[in-house]
């Protein structure tokens, strides 16, 4: 199901309405069915899958907190016959034993979404190395149907489990709610990926309505919608005929290609978040944001902190920072200490993680050698930038003019074109045709394609070009705006009329102007899918 | 804010969206005028007096081949013909389940040539179907009935999620008949006083099953039994329409249904009834054949209302003052738009009046 | 109660201050122009990244022969000099 179908948007009116009649304590309960519902409508048999995950993830977490609630009584009872050193013995060992049970639980988790997303893929690449051998397929390749947001809520219910292990927080000990906070609905189509500790809470509650809160989440649902209607699907079939076809559309069209897929796939993205958000707030569950105005960014690394946030704190916080500080990691900075100097090995940590996070973000991203490429990609230039920080910095400090607001301008172009070029793996079809459209770009100077009418012949027509400058002209605006602070917050603070008259406008500017119905491919969220 | 205020700006905001959407759907909905004038016929019959000996349901067989004034000035028969482009058989059926909520006529008449579409065909054609008519559970098992695959129920409970896309395409007509449409039609017939000759129309190429669809049979079934259950006699017909190919095999079986439920069953394609009306395909068709213009559809209705008359045996009704009142103003309607056309014809070479030889050719036709 | 109050202060700076010099001189290794010793938002004001975070972390376990485990990486425990010699003291207890 998408945000966009009609099932949908009157599901949630009618799911908005029910959970403020209700009492209380039942709204979460609404939420589950609701969440359930939703999910059954993608196909009965992706139900399980979810399944699965709750059920295991709340057994193992339930066993995790009673093996730590065991060792705790343990040493409280010896507390005064041990050696300090016993201790420690048995505190490890105990641990030892949580682990190995964590490790099974994400082993299992992970590897359905291994299974599902990359096995025909991993097929793919064995086949191709057989036939090295002249072997040809040997391997079968298997089919499966991608329940809708596996990789998201596997990452946010693995993110809880491992928490549960830290001891951060005790388990969850009712299953039912534990369900609701693995397939929480509006989250399942394009995220965030939140955190037990922030969702639960409010997630739980029985919210109460609040007219404001309401205004608000209702205004960002429509924002959304403007966005990822009115802007991403109107260009995206631009978009597909740009990279469907490389042998026409090349030099300026590869170059226009980056920018009309950026656009599309900010509003189409920012615009889903926005309208899950918006349902948060609406029922009075704040959630995490996934974007900060990417693409005012000076640089990559500052990009990937503001760009899909929710899910590159995660594999800070799961995967980036435990493989960096892991006993075999300090042990390999050690010895390529002793053996490569210093410096290297000083940075040795740093260097195999950040590859290690960027494979698996390319991964992530799609099950093929081209998103893989495009994660290397990023770490490449992300490492590179670090290295060159200090120069940057002694730059800023002898040339004045580079502090100003137009040289922020720039850097905010710079990064925009440098994600926008990297973008070209998510849009060719293998990683040689991304090198020559890369280079197309360079060598062949088609100019004439920007005045000679070859722009309205990509099923774009000139009162599409119109909306699209308009559209992408107030999102920009309100981008600029959003810097000091919530838009929504000084509309309303300035005129509540206005408030409402923005609403109205907005709703009507997503049903006259918005790229859908017969005509239009209703096409599906570029993120519904990972 | 206090309580009250919060509810007030919030129905504010809510019936303000409502009122502006539905404005915005008024202005984007096809307004038939110019082009396409065939979407305004469902429509048409609301604005009748309900009062109709006969009603006619089908295809532009039905609403090009058949003039009820004629019925009406020759044989006193009061007529409406809810007729529409290519209008599939559940969708006569749906009408003429609508038709007996406001009316009881004698004699309904349905053009068989839909019987070959057992599958929804064109979304086009569904809209100008469907569209017009009021809300009902007829209407709304007519839809579901009709839809294709890229359709939408809910699209045509508000049209605006249909034609949106038409904010640039508005043009003068579409402010011009905001609030309606201007009457274009006779009790359901769409006059057209030019003449094509009907030449060199192919015969039907061979089909490998003639068999009609089981749907069809089944809606046509429906068709009886409510007639019966609703005392109304029901005439089938295939009107003299030499294109789309009406075969032999599926007359057959349409003869063989009528005899087997005693239902009167008209081919006037068949040769000594075309002799016996008098159709001559050079000068009675607009379009080469696909459907009379009004000379023929005057001489057929003649005929027409002569059978119509004896077999069912219906009065003359010119003689009820309110009833003639009601169809002195569609006759005079009738006769001025005949004597505009022909005088159009004269100066222009075309029906319409337009003065280069710009006719559009955007009407879809059967 | 003031001199108690103030010996253990003393006290505290004195255990701490090996670790602490140490880790300044690591810390001071990575952004020369910092004062360690008074900021207290290295973390908050985005004066150590997470590339900063895992090259400390490294030094120490290179210093201290101490691990510092991925769930004590969080802002509390990096936002100041003072913070990290804590936790590290903690971690050479345990």
């Amino acid at each position: 199901m998408l945000f966009t179908d009609s099932a949908f948007i009157i599901g949630l009116v009618v799911l908005c309405v029910t959970y403020f009649l209700i009492p209380k304590k039942f709204r979460w309960m609404l939420l589950l069915a609701a969440s359930v519902l939703f999910y059954a409508y993608s196909g009965l048999s992706n139900l399980l899958y979810i399944a699965a995950t709750t059920v295991s993830t709340y057994f193992v977490t339930r066993k995790l907190d009673a093996m730590a609630g065991a060792r705790k009584e343990y040493l409280a009872a010896h507390k005064s016959e041990m050696k300090r050193e016993e201790k420690k013995a048995y505190k490890e060992a105990a641990n030892k034993r949580r682990f190995r049970l964590l490790v099974g639980l994400l082993v299992l988790n992970f590897g359905i979404l291994a299974v599902i997303k990359y096995g025909a893929f991993a097929m793919r690449n064995m086949n191709a190395l057989a036939g090295l051998f002249g072997n040809d397929n040997a391997f079968p390749i298997p089919q499966f149907l991608l329940p809708m947001g596996i990789s998201f809520y596997t990452f946010q219910t693995m993110g809880y489990a491992i928490d549960v292990y830290r001891e951060k927080y005790p388990h969850e000990k009712n299953i039912a709610k534990l369900g609701l906070f693995v397939s929480f609905f509006p989250q399942l189509i394009q995220g965030p990926i939140s955190r037990y500790d922030e969702l639960s809470e409010p997630l739980y509650a029985g919210n109460g309505f609040q007219p404001r809160r309401v205004l608000f989440g209702t205004q960002r649902i429509l924002w959304g919608y403007c966005k990822k209607m009115i802007l991403a699907d109107r260009i995206l079939p631009a978009v597909t005929v740009l990279i469907s076809d490389p042998e026409q559309y090349y030099g300026v069209y590869a170059f226009l290609g980056i920018l009309y897929y950026m656009l599309q796939l900010y509003a189409d993205f920012t615009g889903g978040i926005d309208i899950t958000i918006g349902i948060g707030q609406v029922l009075g569950i704040p959630l995490a944001e996934n974007f900060e105005r990417p693409f005012f960014s000076k640089n990559i690394t500052e990009y990937w902190r503001r760009w899909h946030i929710t899910l590159n704190t995660w594999f800070k916080d799961y995967l980036f920072y435990p493989l960096s500080v892991c006993k075999p990691m300090l042990n390999l900075s050690k010895w390529s200490r002793e053996k490569l100097g210093k410096t290297i090995g000083k940075y040795v940590p740093v260097y195999v993680a950040t590859i290690a996070v960027w494979f698996l973000t390319g991964l992530w991203h799609g099950a093929a050698w081209n998103f893989i490429v495009w994660g290397l990609m990023n770490a490449v230039v992300i490492l590179i930038s670090e290295r060159m920080t200090p120069l940057y910095e002694k730059f800023h400090a002898k040339y004045k003019w580079s502090n100003t607001r137009a040289y922020d301008g720039f850097q905010a172009v710079r990064t925009t074109l440098l994600m926008g070029c990297l973008r070209m793996f998510d849009c060719y079809r293998d990683v040689p045709m991304t090198f020559k459209m890369f280079s197309s770009m360079f060598t062949s100077f088609n100019f004439h394609v920007l005045w000679d009418g070859s722009l309205m012949k990509l099923s774009l027509t000139g009162w599409d070009y119109m909306i699209l400058l308009i559209g992408t002209g107030i999102l920009l605006t309100a981008s600029l705006l959003g810097r000091r602070g919530s838009v929504r917050k000084m509309v309303l603070d300035r005129s509540p009329v206005l408030s409402c008259v923005l609403t109205v406008a907005m709703f009507l500017a997503v049903l006259i102007f918005g790229a859908y119905g017969i005509g239009y491919d209703s096409s599906q969220f570029i993120y519904n899918q990972f | 804010m206090t309580k009250k205020k919060v509810v007030q700006s919030g129905v504010a905001m809510a019936v303000s969206a409502a009122v502006l959407t539905a404005a915005a759907q008024r202005l984007v909905q096809p307004k038939y005028m110019a082009d396409v004038v065939e979407g305004n016929l469902i429509a048409d019959y609301y604005k009748s007096g309900f009062d109709h000996d006969v009603v006619f349901v089908g295809d532009c067989e039905c609403y090009e081949n058949f003039s009820p004034v004629t019925l009406w000035e020759k044989n006193g028969i009061s007529s409406a013909i809810r007729g529409s482009a290519q209008q599939l058989i559940w969708q006569s059926y749906y009408l003429l389940e609508d038709t007996l909520r406001y009316e009881k006529p004698d004699v309904a008449v349905f053009n068989v040539l839909s019987m070959k579409y057992d599958t929804p065909q064109n979304e086009a054609y569904n809209r100008m179907s469907i569209e017009g008519m009021r809300w009902s559970k007829s209407k709304a098992d007519c839809i579901r009935a009709s839809m294709t695959e890229e359709e939408s129920f809910l699209s045509y409970v508000f049209p605006i999620l249909r034609y949106h896309s038409r904010w640039n395409e508005l043009t003068a007509e579409d402010f011009r008949y905001y609030f309606g449409a201007k009457p274009n039609f006779f009790s359901g017939y769409y006059l057209r006083a030019d003449i094509k000759a009907a030449e060199n129309v192919p015969e039907g190429r061979p089909l490998t099953d003639y068999s009609f669809g089981e749907t069809c049979w089944e809606y046509l079934e429906k068709m009886r039994v409510l007639c019966e259950e609703n005392d109304v006699k029901l005439l089938l017909i295939k009107a003299p329409s030499l294109y789309p190919y009406w075969y032999d095999e599926w007359d057959a079986q349409i003869t063989e249904y009528a005899a087997a439920h005693n239902l009167p069953y008209l081919n006037f394609l068949d040769e000594k009834r075309i002799a016996e009306v008098g159709i001559d395909f050079t000068t009675d068709t607009y379009d080469g054949g696909l459907h009379m213009n009004v000379y023929g559809a005057e001489k057929l209705s003649v005929w027409l209302g002569e059978y119509l008359s004896e077999e069912f045996s219906l009065e003359d009704r010119r003689k009820e003052p309110e009833l003639a009142a009601y169809w002195l103003d569609i006759c005079v309607r009738y006769h001025t738009e005949f004597e505009k056309q022909k005088e159009n014809l004269r100066i222009y070479g075309n029906v319409k009046g337009i003065p280069e030889k710009e006719e559009e050719n955007g009407t879809p036709k059967e | 109660m003031i001199t108690h109050k103030y010996r253990n202060y003393v006290m505290e700076e004195t255990m701490m201050s090996e670790t602490y010099e140490t880790l300044v001189g690591i810390l001071k290794d990575l952004h020369e122009d910092v004062d360690f010793e008074t900021c207290e938002t290295l973390i908050d004001d985005k004066i150590l990244d997470s590339f900063d975070i895992i090259t400390v972390i490294t030094e120490i376990s290179n210093e201290f022969d101490v691990a510092i485990p991925a769930d004590k990486i969080i802002p509390e425990n990096f936002n100041s000099a003072k913070a990290l010699a804590a936790l590290i003291e903690s971690l050479e207890e345990d």
